[in-house]
């Protein structure tokens, strides 16, 4: 892998284009992030070469898919410094590995009177799935608020009062899609293992921007998304320790999941395999495995490092040079997700007046409606920032959001 | 490209601004809601009928300015129709605003809301208020959503 920071951006062929007449400006990196040619030649490539089914084939292109699918697995375990491979479920997503643990845990260890602890700055994915799970088993859902004011920083002063030994999931976003806050994941999960709760990560926001190392930060389960780290929609992993995932029974039944199946009966594989049922995504996998090479070929702590720079530096300059805007989230040791409200304007009319001037972006809710309530407002448009975006970037969005201030102010 | 003047016409700016008969209205004998869950807009409208005349109509929600300017020119345009009326001012206003086919002069401030066909991802916020208004003279008690729901 040869990514290098020198004209990084030719490395994305989707930038090259205009968007109503002006170069594109993405900045809807927090949604989903754009795919380097790697990652699109990987799908490729795979597809005119390799492709066959995985496991138990015994011909040739069998052989080459399974390995590359398996080594993927180890190259995710790398990724995020796993125990080991064995650690690594490939899902469909975040929110596909969050419901495998809601059920595949949940379903098997919470009873009536239990808690389910979430932040209130979760992501619906990481809501909702443990409502459903509080429906199924009669355990109770609490959430650890968010401080008053903008900053939307947690508010660990209540830590203690929430996370009692009731507490056996605790279940948190590593970086907000909505404020861009950075949750101190390690500290959290020490406080957890105090109490005796397991910890479950949602690393769709992290993953692709900061390094992510599961035994530093001693969580017990960790959800990742392909998509918003370079690699394909459709794919994603589930970390868990190995003795959990040992123990949970399979969330869904069918081939590749088991060791035999009799007619009214069936023995389970071993996990990862125990909850890869079906024929699994398996180009989707490998071009995962090679958005990791490109990221790590940059290197995360260097992405890390840019994505705060371009945050900290767009949010003072919006701060200042847009008349009566409102930020949301920390000024500062942020990620390079920046939600604001212009005054007397709606999300969506900025959204759709920014995209005139070939800006990308995001206007809504962002999956957090009951954040939105908290904060007072109804949606706020986001700018997400991503490796390839740039300072001459940030200028064109001062300059429209500016435009539409006024636009709106008039 | 389409200009974006389009859009935003100066009468939708100047009732997202200023939006008319935005209020709770304490006689209203009808009441209608809408909401859009991609986008949390929200609507609910007030009327008060009288016999089959409305005799008066309102609104409140939050939502862009397409969405507060479309709730605010319906009230004006449904305040005193018969209910056949609305239903009819209501049909040729959604047509206009998913086709920007304007049937005539008749209604002149409606016709800013013709640019919104051009711009896909808008044409709900616009619709919501009159889908919402229709329930509301029709006596629906389910909400109007962009979206269907299921529990």
């Amino acid at each position: 892998m040869n990514a290098s920071w020198k004209n990084l951006r030719a490395d994305f062929p989707i930038l090259d284009q205009r968007i109503n007449g002006q170069p594109l400006v993405y900045l809807d990196n927090a949604a989903t992030t754009q795919k380097p040619r790697c990652v699109i030649d990987a799908l490729v490539r795979y597809y005119e070469r390799d492709n066959a089914n995985v496991h138990r084939g015994i011909h040739t292109l069998s052989i080459r898919a399974t390995a590359a699918y398996e080594a993927a697995r180890e190259r995710s375990a790398k990724f995020l410094n796993a125990g080991s491979p064995a650690e690594i479920v490939f899902t469909a997503g975040t929110t596909d590995s969050i419901n495998l643990v809601a059920h595949a845990w949940g379903d098997e260890n919470l009873k009536k009177g239990d808690v389910i602890l979430l932040t209130e700055m979760e992501h619906h994915s990481n809501m909702v799935p443990w409502q459903l799970l509080a429906r199924r088993t009669g355990a109770k859902l609490r959430y650890l608020p968010i401080v008053p004011g903008d900053t939307g920083l947690l508010d660990l002063d209540q830590l203690s009062s929430v996370l009692t030994p009731e507490v056996k999931i605790f279940a948190f976003t590593h970086v907000s899609n909505t404020l861009g806050v950075i949750n101190p994941a390690a500290d959290l999960c020490a406080a957890a293992k105090k109490v005796g709760a397991l910890t479950v990560i949602d690393a769709a926001q992290s993953a692709g921007h900061l390094p992510l190392d599961t035994r530093a930060i001693g969580c017990d389960f960790l959800a990742v998304s392909g998509h918003k780290m370079c690699g394909p929609t459709g794919v994603g992993v589930l970390y868990g320790r190995a003795p959990l995932l040992d123990n949970m029974p399979p969330y869904r039944g069918g081939g590749s999941m088991i060791s035999s199946v009799e007619y009214f009966e069936s023995k389970w594989a071993p996990a990862p395999a125990k909850f890869e049922a079906g024929t699994p995504n398996i180009a989707d996998v490998i071009g995962l495995a090679t958005a990791m090479d490109y990221l790590d070929g940059l290197g995360r702590e260097a992405i890390a490092r840019h994505d705060e720079k371009l945050a900290a530096h767009a949010y003072a300059r919006m701060a200042t040079e847009v008349p009566g805007i409102r930020m949301l989230g920390p000024a500062q040791h942020r990620s390079g997700v920046i939600s604001f409200a212009l005054p007397g304007a709606h999300a969506h009319d900025v959204v759709t007046l920014a995209d005139r001037d070939g800006i990308a972006l995001r206007g809504g809710h962002h999956c957090n409606q009951p954040l939105m309530r908290k904060l007072g407002l109804p949606s706020t448009a986001r700018a997400s920032f991503y490796l390839y975006n740039t300072e001459a970037e940030i200028e064109r969005l001062i300059a429209s959001l500016q435009k539409i201030q006024k636009f709106f102010a008039e | 490209m389409h200009d974006l003047t389009d859009l935003y016409q100066t009468v939708i700016l100047d009732h997202n601004r200023r939006p008319r008969n935005y209020r709770v209205l304490p006689t209203a004998n009808r009441v209608g809601s809408g909401n859009n869950p991609l986008c949390g807009d929200e609507v609910t409208i007030y009327v008060e009928l009288d016999g089959d005349r409305i005799k008066d109509v309102t609104f409140q929600g939050s939502g862009c300015a397409i969405s507060q300017a479309s709730a605010s020119l319906m009230t004006l345009n449904l305040k005193g129709r018969t209910i056949p009326e609305a239903e009819a001012i209501a049909g040729d206003v959604l047509k206009l605003i998913t086709s920007g086919d304007v049937k005539d002069d008749e209604f002149s401030d409606l016709s800013a809301l013709a640019g919104v066909h051009q711009f896909p991802a808008r044409i709900k916020c616009a619709t919501l208020s009159w889908h919402a208004a229709l329930n509301a003279v029709h006596g629906e008690p389910a909400p109007a959503t962009t979206e269907k729901t299921s529990d």
